[in-house]
């Protein structure tokens, strides 16, 4: 066991990060180059200001008309990815590896805050999935695939919630939590998850396209 | 099953099924494939790649609404088994799927773009039908009626077959009318370096005359330095946008820019359309490598505002009925004149109430995006597809529906005639011309 932690901790997490990072990054590259050679006039219309309204626009919740048609899911969805985003990058425990690995540190959430954060990524995620099986739309787009990015996600804050509260067994439980929370990093730039990077870059295209060109407001 | 869901299915049209018989697999297998790659470009990668299959794009289209909420509808649906089809099996689709994936991208979609509004990422599906349709056109499956058109553009340069002679022996013709009504009436011909030229689309003077008389009416009572042209380039209408002949889009809009510049004109004003203002100011002027438009256009909607404000067109008396506005998706979402459109309906029908939603957000007619234009055979599939549009209507109480668009006016006629509702649509210019103070006038 102690060799599996070491090597999830050690190798596979240079691994797991330098993926993570490195992919978006190249997906980033390879998509402007493309675009300049492709369709260089894309550039052309990119206006900052009308993409980064758009962006804003979009990140606060009820501003959209499609937001307050669907308040649950605004609600839930602004509450999941704060979540998701904040549990793991402040969460005292990873703070406390980081700065032991790479002596880098930051300010911490209390652990009480960072299990209630958690337990609101697996609510969202079973919202998410319950939706996916009941509104007609999402469920006639809904693949096997879909599914394993929804378990992708769930497996990395479950068995960290489960280890925290020492439910089974611990050591197996952070193992499979280091392994499930790599194993996600991975998957994003191969996988629609990917749109942590795109949704900025599609957005502020569309702001550009719609503030510039059409003026007329995209949310 | 929805009503429309069977109807579909046994839709005929020789365009896409003569056409369909001379194809291989291997062809269309290739031809997807080389459009995909040679044309999909980074929008094509960045879309697909962003949508997370959440479905909120659904809320946005009429459709999807009119079908009982039918997945086959929503936006990502119609992706789904169009662009998502070819993408999954890399071309290899069978003559069923194809023909399936023609009528959703030229029958089911009118590229109206109201999904962008309502997807969080901002995917845009109208290009991603766009690009079927591109590749639909590449094929030769184009269905017939919109494909006819597509071929007057290539061989006379307008829309409807309309021979040199015919065009200007129309204008001689309205001229000569309207003496009767104001005998120093003019319509100026290739007047250079007037102030501006008025462009309108070929249906005008094919089916539609009065409105080139109720303009022409319009200008000389305000006082106008204008022109209009007797060569190709008068028609600013773009079905070839439609299409996906984009090759042909980029030679009408040039040919359009370039008789604006050959009489020196300052501007061109356009008629009531919208899709032409999208070719314009949009698509086609993006083809021939201009970033913006050559010579400023500016739509009627946006003139008349700018004549009621500047007191050029004035008021002769107002029209109590119950009146509403239709925005249409071409210059509202296409180039936000809003506002201006129902400043200037207020202006004569002081009596005036809001569809729900409207302005950006108001539903499509159902006829744009070159979909009335595929002809009778998908009358019933867009009138059914909009069922959605005569509950806004009904909903409103309006006697008087006002929509500054040619399309939006073939396709409300359509969906007010089949849910009986009792209501009469209008131009702006058609108001103006009834309403306003005509000095000149016997």
């Amino acid at each position: 066991m102690h060799s599996i932690y070491n090597f999830a901790t050690g190798p596979l997490c240079w691994a797991a990060f330098i993926i993570f990072i490195g992919g978006l990054l190249l997906k980033f590259i390879s998509m402007v180059r493309r675009a300049r050679s492709s369709e260089p006039y894309i550039f052309g219309y990119f206006s900052p200001y009308f993409g980064l309204r758009s962006v804003i626009a979009w990140l606060i919740p009820f501003v959209p008309r499609n937001g307050k048609l669907n308040p649950v899911f605004t609600v839930v969805t602004f509450a999941f990815h704060i979540c998701l985003l904040v549990a793991p990058l402040f969460l005292m425990a990873h703070v406390m590896l980081l700065q032991e690995g790479v002596g880098m540190h930051w300010g911490t959430l209390s652990d009480a805050t960072a299990d209630v954060m958690t337990v609101i990524v697996l609510v969202g995620l079973a919202y998410f999935a319950y939706r996916r099986c009941t509104d007609p739309t999402a469920k006639y787009v809904t693949g096997p695939k879909e599914w394993v990015l929804l378990a992708l996600v769930a497996a990395p804050f479950l068995t960290g919630f489960l280890a925290y509260h020492q439910i089974f067994d611990y050591q197996v439980m952070v193992v499979l939590h280091i392994l499930s929370g790599e194993a996600m990093l991975i998957a994003i730039p191969f996988t629609w998850l990917s749109h942590m990077l795109l949704f900025p870059m599609v957005r502020m295209y569309q702001g550009s396209e719609f503030g510039g060109v059409r003026h007329v407001k995209d949310w | 099953m929805s009503e429309q869901t069977k109807e579909t299915k046994v839709i005929e049209d020789i365009g896409i099924d003569a056409g369909l018989e001379q194809l291989t697999e291997e062809q269309i297998e290739k031809t997807i494939m080389s459009v995909i790659n040679a044309e999909g470009g980074t929008r094509l990668e960045a879309y697909t790649k962003t949508c997370v299959h959440c479905g909120l794009c659904s809320e946005a289209c009429h459709y999807y609404h009119s079908h009982d909420k039918d997945p086959q509808y929503a936006p990502v649906g119609k992706v789904r088994n169009t662009m998502w089809n070819f993408l999954t099996k890399k071309g290899k689709i069978s003559k069923e799927e194809l023909k399936r994936a023609v009528l959703i991208a030229h029958t089911e979609c009118n590229l109206c773009r109201r999904c962008v509004q309502y997807c969080p990422f901002g995917v845009d599906t109208a290009y991603i039908i766009a690009l079927v349709r591109r590749i639909v056109h590449k094929l030769g499956i184009t269905p017939q009626y919109i494909q006819d058109t597509a071929h007057s553009h290539a061989a006379t340069f307008n829309q409807m077959w309309l021979k040199d002679d015919e065009w200007v022996d129309t204008l001689f013709w309205q001229e000569d009318e309207a003496r009767d009504e104001i005998p120093s009436m003019r319509i100026p011909l290739e007047k250079e370096g007037a102030d501006f030229m008025y462009s309108v689309i070929a249906p005008e003077p094919k089916f539609r005359t009065q409105l080139i008389y109720q303009a022409a009416v319009i200008f000389n009572e305000c006082g106008l330095d204008w022109t209009m042209p007797s060569t190709t380039g008068w028609d600013n209408s773009d079905m070839c946008m439609f299409t996906g002949d984009f090759e042909m889009m980029g030679r009408l809009k040039r040919d359009h820019y370039e008789c604006a510049q050959r009489l020196k004109v300052k501007k061109v004003v356009m008629g009531e359309c919208g899709h032409a203002y999208r070719s314009i100011y949009d698509q086609g002027n993006r083809w021939v490598g201009w970033r913006d438009m050559p010579v400023p256009v500016i739509h009627s909607i946006q003139f008349f505002w700018e004549l009621l404000k500047a007191g050029k067109i004035k008021v002769a008396k107002t029209i109590d009925k119950l009146a509403t506005f239709h925005d249409p998706c071409n210059t509202v979402r296409g180039m936000g004149l809003h506002e201006m459109g129902r400043e200037v309906a207020k202006a004569f029908y002081p009596n005036f109430v809001e569809m729900q939603p409207n302005r950006e957000h108001n539903y499509c007619c159902a006829a744009g995006g070159g979909v009335i234009n595929c002809g009778p055979p998908h009358k019933m599939t867009r009138v059914l597809g909009n069922r959605v549009k005569a509950e806004q209507l009904k909903a409103t109480g309006a006697e008087v529906l006002i929509a500054p668009c040619h399309n939006c006016h073939g396709g409300l006629e359509d969906i007010i005639h089949h849910y009986k509702l009792d209501m009469e649509i209008r131009f702006l210019g058609d108001i103006i011309y009834e309403c306003m103070e005509k000095p000149n006038a016997v």
